[in-house]
């Protein structure tokens, strides 16, 4: 059984049917890339998949659990939810760092926020325990102690790893956008998720600064890490994809090997996308 | 009567003015940020209530407000209802007033949260979703994303709305001294009916210092959270 495996996503807005039964699997380590024309519903799987969105039809499956059945006649809890979130990293296309945060804290925000839930569940099963007041706190503070010099060594390999040590001071409002998006990847990975996704993670960006974080993503290919990757660089997707997904009106229209898509496309849609692509490259 | 008891006058006068203006400050924030949120509800029945109260609450004069706390209760219940006294023991606060004083703070309260409300609804609209939904994606719970995320934002881009609006209760605390609240502006106009002209003027400028000073500060919180953009 494949590491994540979608069936049947359907979501509407109102009238508009946005997906119309989505089937999408991917192994653990792989790229797949997705493409398609504006309002094809890329966006939109994405969020349903990180639980931004509920589809109205479907099954989503991760690892072997189940994370998402619309047949399930009950709704997730807020702490659930939050949880099967955890399993996705996102990156937007427009970033939303926070901006009241320098760059080391954008990227240690979520994990120190989290460490107060464990804490918080930790003192739960000391007190099952029946230690003594005094010993639980000092467990505690040990805990706390250890767990923050985890999370600011993690934070600053990421900064290293996004090549902006240099920058762990500095506020989003000082950064250019191609700095902003790489703190962005840095602080969707300070959460080690399972499956890391981009929302046209350079589209919003100058062209001559596209490079810097292309580069970054990958060097995460090159971890072998699994992401989803929604973009419009076709240079780009045919390097670092495992598989290419072409969506149109909200369904899957072609899928493949990179080189198939790009290079030997069947269905009429896909020709018609990649020359319109390809002619707006020529200008 | 000479210059220093009557400055002596308008102090004790100023006491009670700063002191409802800062209590309701203490109560109309809070109260003004569940309103928010109450007509911000998916709950459409809350929601419509909520603004239907703040729709009148701002369509009407405070003045108009304060008569209605004051007296209405009382004319209702037949003198029945009597607004409590409260005991405070503190010297330079009249205990005789202090009825018509919390008629006043109260009215005032009411009032001020629902213009606050308004000004922290439009500021939290007004904060791009993506912050939450980073937020979100980040398994923050929907209380840090507020207290976390979007408060600070929040606070940054209602500071001058919210300057306007407490410089303007500063001088709207004067209407009190309509129901017979002994605050500077009451002083005042019992010199000037003595025939002291210059006291009036005088206790300008008591007004003028105040909401000087709280220009100066809201200038130093504009400063302070100007190191990011939001
Ligand atoms: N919250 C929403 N309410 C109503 N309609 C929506 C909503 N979100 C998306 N849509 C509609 O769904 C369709 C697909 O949108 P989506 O953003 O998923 O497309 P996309 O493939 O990401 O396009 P793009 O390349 O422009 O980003 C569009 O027609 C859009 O108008
Ligand atoms: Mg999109």
């Amino acid at each position: 059984m494949a590491y994540l495996t979608i069936e049947n996503f359907n979501k509407s807005f109102g009238n508009t049917k946005v997906l119309k039964g989505i089937n999408l699997s991917m192994e653990k380590g792989e790229v797949v890339s997705i493409i398609g024309s504006s309002g094809s519903g890329k966006t939109t799987l994405l969020r349903c998949i990180n639980f931004l969105e509920t589809p109205d039809n479907g099954v989503m499956m991760l690892d072997g659990s189940t994370l998402f059945n619309s047949e399930q006649n009950y709704k997730d809890s807020e702490k659930i939810l939050r949880e099967k979130r955890l399993n996705f990293g996102l990156v937007f296309q427009s970033f939303n760092l926070f901006p009241q945060y320098n760059v080391f804290n954008n990227i240690s925000l979520a994990p120190t926020l989290l460490l107060k839930d464990k804490l918080k569940e930790l003192k739960k099963q000391l007190k099952a325990q029946k230690l003594s007041a005094k010993e639980i706190k000092t467990r505690i503070n040990e805990f706390k102690e250890n767990e923050k010099k985890i999370i600011e060594q993690d934070t600053f390999e990421l900064l290293e790893k996004i090549g902006l040590s240099d920058k762990k001071d500095a506020f989003p409002c000082e950064l250019s956008g191609g700095q902003c998006q790489r703190v962005a990847i840095a602080r969707a990975l300070a959460l080690k998720p399972k499956i890391l996704c981009f929302d046209e993670p350079t589209s919003a960006l100058d062209p001559e600064l596209t490079g810097e974080v292309l580069k970054v993503i990958r060097s995460l290919k090159d971890e072998d890490r699994t992401m989803i990757i929604v973009t419009h660089e076709m240079g780009f997707a045919k390097h670092v994809s495992d598989k290419i997904v072409f969506m149109a009106d909200g369904i899957i229209e072609e899928e493949g090997e990179p080189k198939t898509i790009l290079e030997n496309p069947k269905s009429e849609k896909l020709k018609a996308f990649l020359h319109g692509v390809s002619e707006k490259d020529g200008e | 009567m000479d210059f220093i008891a009557i400055s002596q006058g308008l102090m004790d006068g100023f006491v009670t003015t700063l002191l409802l203006f800062l209590l309701t400050l203490v109560f109309s924030l809070p109260l003004g940020l569940l309103v928010a949120f109450c007509t911000m509800s998916k709950f459409a029945p809350l929601r419509i209530l909520f603004k239907l109260i703040v729709w009148v609450l701002r369509g009407t004069p405070l003045m108009l407000q304060i008569f209605v706390i004051f007296y209405v209760p009382g004319l209702l219940t037949d003198g029945q209802f009597v607004w409590p006294t409260m005991n405070t023991g503190w010297v330079w606060f009249d205990k005789t007033v202090s009825t018509r004083f919390l008629a006043a703070l109260v009215a005032f309260s009411i009032n001020y949260a629902a213009y606050f409300s308004e000004i922290f609804r439009g500021g939290i609209e007004s904060i791009n979703k993506g912050q939450t939904e980073a937020g979100m994606v980040l398994g923050m719970t929907k209380s840090q994303i507020f207290f976390k995320v979007v408060l600070l934002q929040v606070v940054k881009r209602i500071l001058p709305p919210m300057s306007n609006e407490t410089i303007t209760l500063v001088k709207d605390t004067s209407l009190a001294n309509t129901i017979g609240v002994i605050d500077l502006m009451y002083k005042a106009s019992e010199q000037l009916l003595n025939g002291y002209i210059w006291v009036i003027f005088y206790a300008g400028l008591f007004y003028l210092l105040f909401t000087g000073l709280l220009s100066l500060l809201f200038g130093y919180i504009e400063k302070k959270l100007s190191y990011f953009k939001a």
